[in-house]
């Protein structure tokens, strides 16, 4: 079989599989989300932690839940890891420095996962599992729960309540999360993935030289770092590890459960909303931008597009590895920063000009398409709900979305969301580019220095996690600033999300009537994917020309 | 003002307990489960596919090693040694394929030392194996993600076969024949790459010398 019909093929067999479990996943999360039952586990669970799972939530309870469950969880693991040379299973690591420890922390306790340290010479076993990968599940928990809530604002009526933060948190671990991790883990590890508790193996090679074989309980974090679209790989290589990601086919499957989530949570929109076509809707426009993002990235990488490293080498191998090749490399790029999972196979500085810079602009776009675990379907939703209004604006009528009316308030939280994350990534990379020891982090100079810079601000800010990994980051200032902005680009949207959600809830549903825009068919997908490209595109043009697009024009 | 404040703290105590319980559920009794089946199920992969020989490992079947000569004063890189097949070039540690410092070189698209380094590749590559440094495959002059990679393409190892049958004294149809039972093809027909693994064909190959 030739390259290209195989590249095709594992496309298409990816989206054959996401649409296969579309609709049974996605009713299952809803049943999850809305079901009045508890298990016994889950009761367990409440009842050892002292919380009241039962009481219903205002959006400020919901919300105070969920920054206190955040705030402990980056203490702790800030903790965790400036004590690790302690504690059991440290491999002999030491202590973590303090502005690393509270970037990682802020890292992984924001779903971010940006890594400034290498796994393999920082991370004792201990600190990973029962530390960082503790995260990777409830981190990605806590965003599908504010989604719920933000649905739970359209579907009720006349209400202050919006949920119970600890009862999502839980099902969705417990029911969601765990049991598919635990399934998936096992598949990884008979294909090849490794789960041991080995430390440094040292070995004497074929050639009779001297090589240090890792261990560590990999497969068992690399499931949940896919599926909770985390990232943060247990080695520094991250999923281009052999031992993370040893074959073609863990790499298909890697790229399905990064994506399972944030594709299939629309059906659960649609399904609690008891309209399932605005389901079909949102994932319409999600998958539209994937698709043409996935194009251009393989176009350009093919055919190794303003990139002369590429033409001297005869192809873009440079940073990929040969049991991916340039489709699988490409494939899962494109879907890691178009999730919030920043998981790497291959490594993005290496990518041409304009492969390069679509993955920053796909993290530009606000990590929706699909985007993490509930994040991507919150931040879809927020600006679906600016194109209902622009659509109003343009007939002159109060603008409704799901029988709710979007006024000045509902408008003030929208708009809020929008500007959060552009002006940390903005200034954050302005501030960094106007200081001369962070600019000579740069590995490489001119634009695709730049472009280093810009994609470390835009990494943080959206939860990606993913770099250009060529700038030096584990410095006091840049473990700062990418912290806070880690931190900043997750929690403000937050509140702005239960704040809407709060607002929505209390309205009493208007009519449809003749006049009311149908946010279903073909017509809003097309202004809803304008909207999503006219608002970025406009927002990043100057960052993007001075970095890729000059580089590219070189 | 003091209600508040209590209410504050004993809000994140209740936070900080529920952080524990699922340390314990997803950070301690998932990852144990998950070793415990790995373990007993699959011994051979969740180790690391060591290969062994005479009981000693020599290789994680996953894990690209050198094939170079012994480091000689004065050299930065040591040189390839042509009794073995070479894998790609390593950016992982000081002398490459060091998996304590997995990565990859990062060096962007137009970066001038990246495009001098790849001319030189190919020059020493084309001497090396005594062919035409136009019908050197990309894989051969490119680093990998990871510098870890076990694999080359079906092309690059077929252009050594000449070299390696030589500097061996092996007859080079037995050495070609070597290399066509190691290319592994796409799982299920579609996914990924063709490739050769250079640690599993090397084992193999010293097996064929004693022979």
């Amino acid at each position: 079989m030739n390259a290209t019909l195989a590249g095709w093929l594992q496309i298409i067999a990816l989206v054959g599989a996401l649409a296969l479990t579309f609709r049974p996943f996605g009713d299952y999360m809803a049943h999850v989300l809305a079901s009045p039952r508890h298990w016994r586990a889950e009761r367990l669970v409440y009842r050892v932690g002292g919380v009241h799972a039962d009481a219903e939530q205002t959006w400020p309870g919901y919300l105070r839940s969920v920054l206190a469950f955040s705030v402990v969880s980056v203490l702790f693991l800030y903790g965790f890891l400036r004590l690790q040379n302690h504690l059991l299973l440290s491999l002999g690591m030491k202590a973590a420095a303090p502005a690393l420890s509270f970037n990682t922390a802020a890292s992984f306790v924001t779903n971010t996962n940006w890594q400034s340290y290498s796994g393999e010479s920082t991370m004792g076993h201990l600190v990973q599992m029962a530390g960082l990968a503790v995260q990777n599940f409830v981190s990605a928990a806590v965003g599908i729960a504010v989604v719920a809530a933000l649905i739970r604002g359209f579907t009720r009526k006349n209400t202050d309540r919006v949920g119970n933060f600890w009862q999502d948190l839980t099902r969705v671990v417990l029911r969601i999360l765990l049991p598919i991790s635990l399934v998936m883990a096992v598949v990884l590890v008979a294909a090849g993935t490794i789960e041991n508790f080995h430390g440094f193996q040292s070995i004497t090679t074929i050639a009779g030289q001297h090589q240090s074989i890792p261990g560590g309980p990999v497969a068992s974090q690399e499931v949940i770092k896919e599926l909770g679209t985390n990232g943060g790989g247990f080695y520094n290589a991250n999923s281009a590890h052999p031992f993370e990601n040893p074959d073609p086919f863990t790499d298909w499957l890697e790229i399905y459960l990064l994506l399972v989530i944030g594709f299939t949570l629309p059906r659960t929109f649609g399904t609690m909303v008891g309209d399932k076509r605005q389901g079909y809707a949102i994932v319409a426009v999600m998958a539209l931008i994937w698709a043409a993002s996935l194009a251009i990235v393989t176009a350009n990488e093919l055919h190794s597009v303003s990139s002369s490293a590429g033409h001297a080498a005869g192809g873009m191998m440079e940073g990929k590895e040969q049991r991916f090749g340039i489709w699988g490399s490409a494939l899962f790029a494109v879907s890691t920063t178009l999730t919030s999972c920043g998981a790497v196979n291959s490594f993005h500085d290496s990518y041409t000009p304009g492969g390069g810079g679509l993955t920053i602009f796909n993290m530009m776009l606000g990590e929706i398409a699909p985007g993490g675990t509930g994040s991507g379907l919150y931040g879809i939703l927020i600006l679906a709900v600016v194109a209902v209004f622009i659509a109003g604006l343009m007939v002159g009528r109060t603008p409704e979305y799901l029988g709710k009316k979007l006024r000045g308030r509902e408008m003030k939280y929208a708009s809020l969301y929008i500007l959060t994350t552009p002006a940390i990534v903005l200034v954050g990379t302005g501030v960094a580019m106007a200081l001369p020891g962070e600019r000579a982090a740069m590995l490489n100079h001119g634009p695709h220095g730049f472009s280093e810079v810009l994609y470390a601000f835009t990494s943080a800010a959206n939860n990606n996690g993913s770099a250009f990994a060529g700038l030096s980051t584990n410095t006091v200032w840049y473990n700062t600033a990418l912290g806070l902005a880690m931190l900043l680009g997750r929690f403000l949207p937050m509140v702005f999300v239960l704040a809407l959600a709060g607002s929505l809830a209390q309205q009493q549903p208007v009519p449809i009537t003749v006049g009311t825009l149908p946010t279903h068919r073909p017509q809003f997908v097309g202004l809803l994917s304008a909207v999503i490209l006219i608002v970025v595109g406009l927002t990043y043009l100057p960052a993007l020309a001075l970095g890729p697009l000059a580089e590219g024009l070189h | 003002m003091l209600g508040t404040l209590a209410h504050v703290v004993r809000h994140h105590l209740a936070a900080l307990r529920m952080l524990l319980v699922f340390t314990v559920i997803t950070g301690i009794a998932y990852p144990l489960a998950v070793t415990g089946i790995a373990q007993g199920l699959f011994p051979y992969q969740a180790n690391g596919a060591m290969i062994k020989d005479n009981g000693r490992p020599v290789a994680s079947a996953r894990i690209g090693q050198n094939f170079s000569l012994p480091l000689r004063k004065g050299q930065t890189t040591p040189a390839p040694d042509p009794k073995w097949f070479q894998p790609r070039p390593s950016a992982a540690g000081r002398t490459g394929y060091d998996p304590t410092s997995s990565g990859a070189s990062n060096l962007g698209p137009n970066n001038a030392i990246l495009i001098k380094t790849i001319a030189q590749r190919r020059a020493a590559v084309a001497a090396f194996d005594g062919v035409r440094p136009g019908n050197v495959p990309a894989d051969a002059v490119t680093a990998s993600g990871s510098g870890l990679d076990p694999d080359i393409s079906p092309a690059y190892a077929y252009e050594q076969v000449n070299r390696v049958a030589k500097s061996r004294g092996l007859d080079p149809a037995t050495v070609r024949k070597l290399v066509a039972e190691h290319i592994s093809g796409r799982p299920l027909g579609f996914l990924g790459q063709e490739s050769v693994n250079v640690v599993r064909l090397d084992h193999d190959l010293a097996a064929l010398k004693q022979r």
